[in-house]
């Protein structure tokens, strides 16, 4: 029993850091609408400041609470400094270019980091005082543990009363609802602002600087802080301080207990209280319905492709089907690549612009369609044309299945749920290792016969990556798209005139988890293997990358997308070290200079001037 | 107190405001009058800074700030009180009457939480009360108030009868009158033209971004082919 | 009490809804008979938006019942009752802002005649004729190829009325159908769905704060106050009763109500 206890309070305790994360994550949204990725990259830097700025004081608790102090104020100031050089000029820009922005930003922390600190893990030697302990019935309970639980309700309160009981907490909640109309009071936006990111920066390294105590700074706590914090705020209800703190708890309890019960499936157990509670209160579970969003520009008109860019298309077309005749064998696998990049980015494309639903976990589909694909392939020893129609199968199947939850909900909230049925997905593949060979993956997954012969296989993905984003633009042009857009302009609308928009969602999102299956599909045999890596947050942004870069709101511009991104990726690749921080750095160049995408940029352009 | 110098404003590629020209003096009440999309709204929002004009001179408290940023113009003393409202829905009455709080300005009386409660008595007894917790007619009173514990010294009054029933329409016209004594400059947006004449001293009659007649109240009352052609009145 | 026209297309027998304990409406019944206009009027808050959207479905009443032609649609989703034969305006416009305005009508006629799961053919020629045939008596003939989300709004509120009508409604439930049009503008499109109505028999429910409008083209009044109806006649009957005066209409000094 005293165990048990004893596990719930580390819980508890782990909450306290989540939560301070959390806390800066949902005030910067509330008031700038900006989702910023990067939250998990401050912390992380918040992690090695506390690191260095800890080993260079005297370690006493007095010492420990300057360099608390000391590293959140670093942060803030950090916030404050990112908010001027980038996030400023991106306030409107389409919310998900911001996110786009943001991690580009997490890009560049990386290398950066792994510049200045390098790339062992920094774990902070604990003097006397932090090793205490306090008996709780005949087990022992850090001390330092019992700091951390108060920590948490001590920020809340702290933040409950700045908020409610300040001029500038008024502001903050009044901008929160209507930033335009507090500029118009005469309030400068600007310095608020400002003030705000640092403000939830400064959060983010408080998590980071009581954290390291128990952990350590390394170079993999941005995305799986950043990962957490989603799953907080969204359970909690974005914009909820009461709400993130309750989601914290639950969280860093169910993950304590976890590691006890079932220590394997405890992603799973975490992504899975995130699904129920989104299923049962969509807005999270202190969250109110979300607001109407006041600045949303009205998407484009969809019409038709000029015909000079038909031209354009055919033209590429052919050199395309030419071009294996031309170039050498790595030009033929870039390619090849690339295609496989084209299905994978129309079917998100199809899901997220004319369906209106953003996903940051589509890397799943193409997993399950590699790993679908793979496994015929080598414990059935399908042949390919039958394992390749098992793949867009088995992804469109399990699409169809999670997206009646996932269809339930809109925005961010939709985001958030497919980033956690990735994760589950992503878990699975790497845990459940008697069938997926975990994070060995499956190997040996080669085409026979003719298909063997690099330039055939790339004809065939060629043809099918073709066909299958013809195929989806066929659609989207048919009334399956027209409604489907329909539901997205207005579901009230929509609904008012008969359409059944719930069950169009869902018919959209099976059918890009089953083309997103087919990419994986053709991807397990031209690179021979499936990895868990296929399924990684990192995977699902690429998908996202190429979409934005080529701009959601056109019909070509996830091809256009998927062939700079593959080309800058691989480029980036081979010519340098830090191709983080290069990559990093083009993500916020190109979000600065292009904030509708390229395609989205030129083709209002060309159109003008072909009027 | 402001003059207005061929503004010219565009809404994407559509020439919403063509060289609209009008002055103001202080202590009087213009109305723009206009059907919907006349450019009423735009005129009002290119005025406060939340559209930038593409051309033209916004002259007011002896500066052009015309292009400026919104707060900049407000702390000069110009107050918006827009078509929609938009209360703070989740801010108390009192927490939306604090967003609005700027110094008082020198030579004119100083608005006090006290003051507008006697100008609205209806606040008065909902201070506590979320901003979003209220009635159409009551938001309306609040969105003033809260613009006027600004302390402007001109106050964009954007079509404040719009969706409200008879009788509030009624008191509102009331309020309109009580800041006219109290000083303020007012300038109305309307399309309801017997709020107007009851409120206005003078008119300027605004269709498809131009202003196509301008008078005294009186004269428009008194020309029936003017009101015809212009407000179908 | 002026009689209806009529049998009645549309029902509503005590109908109740409250919010977190607040009730919004309180037992409300009337009826509305094809081709007949009928004006439900009443201050800010008093009720109609809830009664309208119990009636098309956006909320399920707590209690009462809502009959069209006899059957029973109460607490049907809005897409069921849309088939069944209602059409809605909506006081704050709802269209769709990524089409043109003849697409718009064009989705409502493709949801109409149930191809809305097809996958092939180009969307846009299909129901063009009937499409346009809409949109001429609405004045939209000339916007037909424009993008909806660039509309003037006195323009959208046609739009929506031209889509309501596409699937040849029993009955159309209009919110603040003028609200935000000029004044001779709001009179001509209320007389025009006056006539629609008369022609193919359709029965109108609608809400106005413009009383020049609701005295002259409603054929009958409902007066709501804090959730219950408060009086129901004609023009001349409302504008004498007392309490209507009291709580809603005031002197008519400002609102040309006469």
């Amino acid at each position: 029993m005293t165990f048990l206890l004893l596990q719930l309070l580390t819980g508890i305790a782990g909450a306290s850091a989540l939560f301070l994360v959390s806390a800066g994550l949902t005030v910067i949204f509330g008031v700038t609408r900006v989702v910023n990725f990067s939250h998990g990259s401050l912390y992380m830097l918040g992690a090695y400041v506390a690191w260095s700025t800890l080993t260079h004081l005297p370690a006493t608790p007095l010492g420990f609470a300057i360099g608390v102090l000391a590293t959140a104020l670093v942060l803030a100031a950090l916030g404050a400094g990112l908010e001027m050089a980038l996030l400023r000029r991106i306030y409107r820009a389409p919310e998900l270019l911001q996110l786009l922005a943001t991690f580009g930003v997490v890009l560049i922390v990386q290398d950066a980091t792994q510049a200045i600190w390098g790339a062992e893990d920094l774990s902070l030697p604990r003097p006397a005082w932090m090793r205490a302990f306090v008996a709780i019935g005949s087990e022992r309970f850090p001390a330092y543990d019992l700091l951390l639980i108060a920590a948490g309700p001590a920020v809340l309160g702290a933040l409950w009363l700045l908020l409610h009981r300040t001029r500038f907490g008024t502001l903050v909640r009044a901008a929160t609802q209507d930033r335009e109309m507090v500029a118009a009071l005469g309030v400068d936006q600007r310095v608020l602002f400002t003030a705000v990111f640092a403000l939830g920066a400064g959060l983010a390294g408080l998590g980071g600087v009581l954290a390291l105590p128990d952990g350590s700074a390394n170079l993999q706590l941005d995305l799986s802080v950043i990962t957490d914090a989603f799953v907080i705020v969204v359970v909690g209800g974005l914009g909820s301080l009461t709400g993130a703190y309750l989601a914290s708890l639950l969280i860093g309890v169910m993950q304590s207990l976890g590691i006890l019960f079932v220590p394997k499936l405890t992603l799973v157990m975490v992504f899975a209280v995130m699904a129920v509670v989104l299923v049962v209160r969509p807005q999270g579970l202190l969250g109110r319905a979300a607001a109407t969003v006041r600045e949303a520009a009205a998407p484009p008109l969809v019409r038709p492709a000029p015909r000079a860019l038909r031209w354009l298309a055919a033209a590429a077309l052919a050199a395309l089907i030419v071009a294996p005749l031309l170039v050498g064998p790595f030009t033929v696998s870039v390619l090849t690549e690339a295609m496989i990049a084209v299905l994978f980015a129309c079917s998100l494309h199809f899901m997220m612009g004319p369906g209106g639903m953003p996903s940051f976990g589509h890397a799943a589909w193409f997993g399950l369609g590699a790993y679908g694909a793979a496994l015929a392939a080598t414990a059935l020893a399908w042949p390919l044309p039958f394992a390749l129609l098992l793949a867009p199968l088995v992804a469109g199947i399990i699409a169809a299945s999670f997206g009646w939850f996932v269809v339930r909900l809109s925005g961010v909230y939709l985001a958030m749920l497919t980033l956690a049925f990735a994760q589950i997905v992503w878990a699975v593949a790497e845990q459940w290792s008697g069938i997926t060979g975990g994070d060995d993956g499956i190997l040996g997954v080669w085409p026979q016969g003719v298909l063997a012969r690099p330039h055939i296989f790339y004809w065939l993905t060629l043809a099918v990556g073709t066909a299958g984003a013809l195929l989806l633009r066929r659609a989207l042009y048919a009334p399956f798209g027209y409604a489907l857009r329909g539901a997205r302009d207005s579901t009230l609308r929509a609904e008012s005139i008969g359409l059944p928009t719930a069950r169009l969602r869902l018919v959209a999102f099976a059918i890009a988890g089953a083309a997103a299956g087919l990419a994986g599909g053709l991807s397990a045999y031209s690179k021979g293997s499936v990895f868990p890596t296929y399924v990684s947050i990192g995977h699902s942004v690429d998908a996202l990358l190429m979409v934005l870069l080529g701009g959601v709101q056109t019909m070509s511009g996830p091809i256009v997308g998927a062939f700079a991104y593959t080309g800058l990726y691989d480029t980036l690749l081979l010519a340098t070290a830090q191709w983080r921080l290069v990559l990093g750095a083009a993500i916020v160049a190109l979000v600065l200079v292009f904030p509708q995408g390229i395609a989205g940029a030129t083709l209002p352009a060309w159109r003008r001037r072909a009027a | 107190m402001l003059r207005v110098d061929h503004l010219d404003g565009f809404y994407g590629r559509a020439h919403v405001l063509q060289s609209v020209s009008f002055a103001l003096a202080a202590g009087e009440v213009l109305v723009l009058l206009g059907r919907n999309g006349a450019g009423k709204s735009t005129t009002m929002k290119s005025l406060i800074g939340l559209l930038r004009p593409r051309g033209g001179r916004i002259l007011f408290g002896g500066q052009d700030v015309a292009g400026w940023e919104p707060h900049r113009i407000a702390r000069l003393g110009m107050g918006y009180v827009p078509e929609d409202r938009r209360i703070f829905a989740d801010l108390t009455v009192a927490e939306n009457l604090e967003v609005g709080r700027r110094p008082a300005r020198v030579g004119l009386p100083e608005w006090t939480e006290e003051k507008l409660f006697a100008l609205f008595p209806n606040l008065a007894r909902m201070r506590d009360r979320p901003g979003g917790r209220m009635s159409g007619g009551e938001q309306q009173m609040l969105t003033i108030a809260r613009t006027l514990m600004g302390n402007p010294e001109l106050v964009l009054l954007d079509e404040p009868s719009e969706g409200l029933s008879p009788l509030i329409v009624e008191q509102m016209a009331h309020a309109v009158l009580a800041l006219k004594q109290a000083g303020v400059t007012v300038l109305l947006a309307e399309q309801n033209f017997h709020f107007a004449a009851r409120v206005a001293d003078r008119a300027a009659v605004i269709e498809s971004g131009r202003i196509v007649w301008r008078g005294t109240m009186a004269d428009l009352l008194a020309d029936e082919a003017v009101r015809a052609a212009h407000l179908q009145v | 009490m002026a009689p209806a026209r009529g049998v009645s297309v549309l029902a509503a027998a005590g109908l109740c809804k409250s919010f977190g304990g607040v009730p919004a409406v309180r037992g409300v019944s009337f009826a509305v008979a094809g081709g007949e206009m009928l004006a439900l009027i009443g201050p800010n808050g008093a009720g109609k938006s809830t009664c309208f959207n119990m009636l098309s479905g956006q909320l399920r009443p707590d209690a009462g019942r809502v009959r069209l032609d006899a059957r029973d649609i109460t607490g049907l989703a809005p897409r069921r009752i849309w088939r069944l034969g209602v059409g809605r305006t909506f006081q704050i416009t709802a269209t769709f802002a990524s089409m043109t305005v003849r697409e718009n009508v064009q989705m409502a006629l493709l949801s109409h005649h149930g191809d809305v799961f097809r996958f092939w053919c180009a969307a846009r020629h299909r129901h063009v004729a009937a499409a346009d045939a809409l949109l001429a008596p609405l004045g939209l003939g000339p916007h037909a190829d424009i993008a909806a989300g660039v509309l003037a709004y006195g323009d959208l509120k046609r739009l929506e009325l031209a889509m309501a009508l596409a699937n040849a409604p029993r009955l159309l439930l209009m919110d603040e159908p003028t609200a935000g049009m000029a004044p001779a503008e709001r009179t001509a499109l209320m007389r025009l769905t006056r006539t629609l109505a008369a022609e193919r028999g359709i029965a109108v429910l609608f809400t106005e704060h413009d009383m020049d409008i609701v005295f002259s083209v409603a054929d009958r009044i409902l007066v709501l106050h804090q959730g219950e109806l408060i009086a129901e006649g004609d023009g001349s009957a409302i504008r004498a009763d007392p309490r209507v005066r009291e709580v809603y209409l005031g002197t008519g000094a400002t609102s040309g109500g006469h």
